[in-house]
């Protein structure tokens, strides 16, 4: 049965008109947003084609993306409100340079760029998890001094062996998550957790600018085309409209939109309200946090939640590196032939995009269909969000996966950051990518090699 | 003509990996003066900061208002040479490399007030005033405070002395206003002078401490980031020197300082806030990238940029001597303080406009000197 399915991706990729030679184009990842940097700022630059005054507001949103939040009272009033309990206290400790979180490097440092869900089981109202009712949504490990913060984390792994077709041992570290010091007794029965790694912020508006359509059209809910991939699109609930609408952001693309993944973010990591969320992250068993002094109604104003969002959407994806390598092409192939491709979906066009030229109508190589699959029982975090099931994610984009190392100098990759390098990342595919995983596992060492030393141009 | 063919085959070269530095004989002699002044700028940095500490020393052993003024005169005079030194930013020297760089716990900014000691509304804020939290204050327990940079509370560098020397500003034509009996033990006013004093003697000894290991980096003959930076490939020194110009002038100084406080019209989105000392901030900034372009500083002046551009494109260098002028000059003549002029349509943000357009200007034409010279700088 699995050898049949291999066949069958293998026919899909062969059928395919791109059979990993060079695609004339593909290493502007981005479109004519793609922007040429290798270095250690490849993923802080504005889309190339955004010129003259309309980088301002770029600029104005990336200072607040940076701008650390302080305790209210404070006289900079436009930025206090800090908490009371929280995770970071600004968006660019978690996204360093615009990149990607990890976790903790030793096992007694604190967590940064990586935070952890909380739900008990049932659906809220809005059809989303329902929060631990003590401690929330999410686990704050960080408190302002007057207040008592949630607790620590910490993190464990455990060394799980696995052997590649050519007998190579190889390992992978599976975590185990631990809270102590729990300020306000244990969670709830039936407590769920779904520890999630800060995303790299690169071309997010080119993803929102993808029509909905497109993405409708590449889901196969119940794989009706038979290859053994059944992507599927998540339905979440949009705030600003209040209506239900096609998830695209976050691990489990529970967020619809731009504006609300970065006003979940204030809220949810450095506890500042906004238009869209404007209830303090205060559970009311937290009497210190619900009496705390707040930093405003709203916290944050719209403008400036406007303009993050702004800079959200116009970060650029760097260019590919090495694009024509002899190498990188034989990687293109396997890429191709091990099926990654059916849910990394490699080239999609942007539709119109109001008020954003600059992302509209872009032939992008963004390697994601943001579709979710089911990912297998050892990857999963039996946690539901929306139609997300718990052992499904959305398939991660993989532009500039190659530059994470240079940006942020870890290669931690999965939600959970508990892949140490793209090999282990690739072996923890289960479920739908289990036929693609195994394609790679078996493949001679040699063809492994070139299918990391394309990801790496990527 | 036969210079820009000449230009042409330089880039050719760099693009082709050429790690020589093949048309750039006079640049080792500029490198070598951007260390020295580099040199020059920490020492009076690290020395006006020695200062300052006397100065807080001398207040804080017998506490008035005479004293509190003279150690505000000394924290103004610190932050001259320091605005002068933030063109050496931004390509991960010393100062603020991702790994130890200590800009973060210098001169981080905005300041958590309130986990420092009392704000308005807020009697019994911060670390001061938690001594159940906090029993004993230490060098070690304040830095790490803010030892992670980001994710931590801002509670150190120039403006946490700032904070506990001026306080909170309610003045919409000065500073804050802070009384001298906020550290008197006997009869003084708020609560926990002993703690605030010691607090204030801290994070002035932290930030000497911290000036001090970046002044080091740069000592000459040493084995150390400044010799390393001689040693480089031109083009890479060269890069990292305009990487720095074009930073400050690009996105922190007209994006993030200026352009960030225009758009808030925010009284304290300002970086002095406590001291209205902005405008002098904002001065020493642009002289900063002034001084390096043409190697001056001090009594300093050796061979700068503006020999290599000349040497190549006087009309570049012309233009840049002129931006990098009008910069300063309209810088200057934004009416202080910098907290008024950001809220007075009339004149204040019309002259704020101008200086963050020729900040802008200055910037590309940075870019245009890196091309001339066969590099790619990178600015957000």
């Amino acid at each position: 049965m699995k050898r049949a399915l291999i066949g069958m991706v293998l026919l899909t990729a062969c059928g395919d008109d791109s059979e990993g030679g060079y695609e004339p184009g593909e290493e502007l990842s981005g479109g004519e947003t793609t922007v040429f940097d290798e270095g250690a700022n490849a993923f802080s630059l504005a889309a190339r084609n955004l010129v003259g005054d309309r980088r301002d507001k770029f600029f104005v949103g990336n200072s607040f993306f940076k701008r650390a939040w302080v305790t209210a009272p404070s006289s900079t009033s436009g930025v206090d409100g800090l908490g009371p309990t929280y995770n970071a206290t600004s968006c660019a400790a978690c996204h360093f340079k615009d990149g990607r979180g990890a976790p903790p490097q030793e096992p007694d440092e604190e967590f940064l760029g990586l935070l952890v869900r909380l739900s008990v089981p049932g659906e809220a109202a809005d059809g989303g998890p329902v929060g631990d009712p003590v401690y929330g949504g999410q686990f704050n490990h960080k408190s302002i001094l007057t207040v008592a913060a949630e607790g620590k984390s910490a993190v464990t792994y455990v060394e799980v062996p696995g052997t590649f077709g050519d007998g190579t041992a190889y390992s992978l570290r599976k975590p185990t998550y631990d809270f102590t010091d729990l300020a306000f007794g244990p969670f709830a029965d039936g407590i769920m957790f779904s520890p999630r790694t800060g995303q790299a912020m690169i071309g997010l508006g080119l993803l929102e600018a993808l029509d909905e359509a497109t993405l409708v059209a590449l889901a196969d809910e119940d794989d009706a085309d038979g290859d053994g991939i059944s992507g599927r699109v998540n339905r979440v609930f949009d705030v600003r409209s209040q209506t239900v609408k096609l998830g695209r952001f976050g691990w489990k693309a529970n967020q619809p939109s731009l504006e609300q993944q970065v006003s979940g973010a204030f809220n949810g990591d450095i506890g500042v309200t906004s238009e869209l969320f404007p209830t303090q992250n205060c559970p009311p068993a937290q009497a210190a946090c619900v009496a705390s002094a707040d930093g405003g109604a709203p916290e944050i104003a719209a403008d400036k939640i406007d303009e993050v969002t702004y800079y959200s959407q116009l970060l650029a994806v760097p260019a590919r590196r090495n694009f024509q390598d002899p190498t990188v092409l034989r990687g293109k192939a396997m890429f191709l032939e091990a099926g990654c491709a059916s849910c990394h979906t490699p080239k999609l066009t942007t539709g119109s995009f109001p008020e954003l030229p600059e992302i509209s109508s872009q032939t992008i190589f963004p390697f994601t269909d943001l579709l979710l699959h089911d990912m297998g029982p050892e990857l999963a975090d039996n946690r539901p969000d929306f139609l997300a099931t718990g052992t499904e994610w959305r398939t991660a984009p993989l532009w500039g996966i190659g530059l994470v190392e240079v940006v942020n100098r870890h290669t931690n990759f999965m939600h959970d950051g508990r892949a140490r390098d793209l090999s282990e990342a690739i072996l923890w595919h289960g479920g739908e990518g289990e036929a693609a995983r195994e394609a790679y596992r078996l493949m001679p060492e040699s063809d492994r090699a070139a299918m990391l030393v394309f990801l790496e141009s990527l | 003509m036969k210079t820009v063919f000449k230009l042409g085959l330089c880039l050719a070269v760099a693009a082709c990996g050429g790690g020589d530095d093949d048309g750039l004989a006079d640049a080792p002699a500029v490198i070598e003066n951007y260390a020295t002044i580099v040199r020059a700028s920490y020492e009076e940095t690290t020395a006006k900061a020695g200062d300052l500490k006397a100065a807080i020393d001398a207040f804080l052993a017998n506490p008035d208002a005479l004293k509190l003024s003279a150690a505000q005169d000394a924290w103004l005079a610190a932050r001259e040479p320091y605005g002068l030194t933030e063109g050496y930013r931004f390509y991960d020297g010393p100062i603020d490399n991702p790994i130890d760089g200590p800009e973060g716990r210098m001169n981080a900014w905005p300041l958590d007030e309130a986990y420092i000691d009392y704000v308005e509304n807020d009697a019994d804020a911060g670390i001061i005033n938690h001594p159940e939290t906090f029993p004993e204050l230490t060098k070690d327990i304040i830095a790490e405070q803010n030892e992670k940079g980001a994710e931590e509370n801002i509670s150190t560098g120039y403006h946490a002395i700032e904070f506990l020397l001026w306080g909170q500003d309610f003045d919409d034509a000065g500073p804050g206003a802070r009384p001298f009996t906020d550290y008197l033990t006997v009869g003084g006013t708020s609560q926990h002078q002993d703690r605030r004093a010691q607090y204030l003697s801290i994070v002035t000894d932290l930030l000497v401490e911290d000036l001090a290991s970046v002044e080091v980096q740069w000592a000459p003959g040493e084995a150390n980031y400044g010799t390393d930076f001689q040693a480089v490939d031109s083009r890479e020194a060269l890069r990292r020197i305009l990487q720095g110009m074009g930073s400050l002038s690009g996105s922190e100084l007209s994006g993030e300082r200026m352009g960030t406080a225009l758009d808030n019209r925010d009284q304290e989105d300002e970086h002095s806030c406590f001291s209205d000392n902005t405008h002098r901030d904002l001065r020493a900034n642009a002289l900063s990238m002034q001084n390096i372009y043409l190697g001056k500083f001090g009594a300093i002046d050796g061979p700068g940029l503006d020999e290599i551009v000349a040497a190549r494109d006087p009309e570049l260098d012309a233009k840049m001597q002129a931006q990098l002028q009008e910069t300063v000059d309209l810088i200057e003549a934004i009416p202080a303080p910098f907290d008024q002029a950001i809220m007075d349509d009339a004149d204040g943000r019309v002259k704020i406009k101008a200086a963050i357009d020729s900040l802008k200007a200055q910037t590309e034409t940075t870019v245009e000197i890196a091309t001339l010279l066969g590099i790619t700088i990178n600015l957000e």
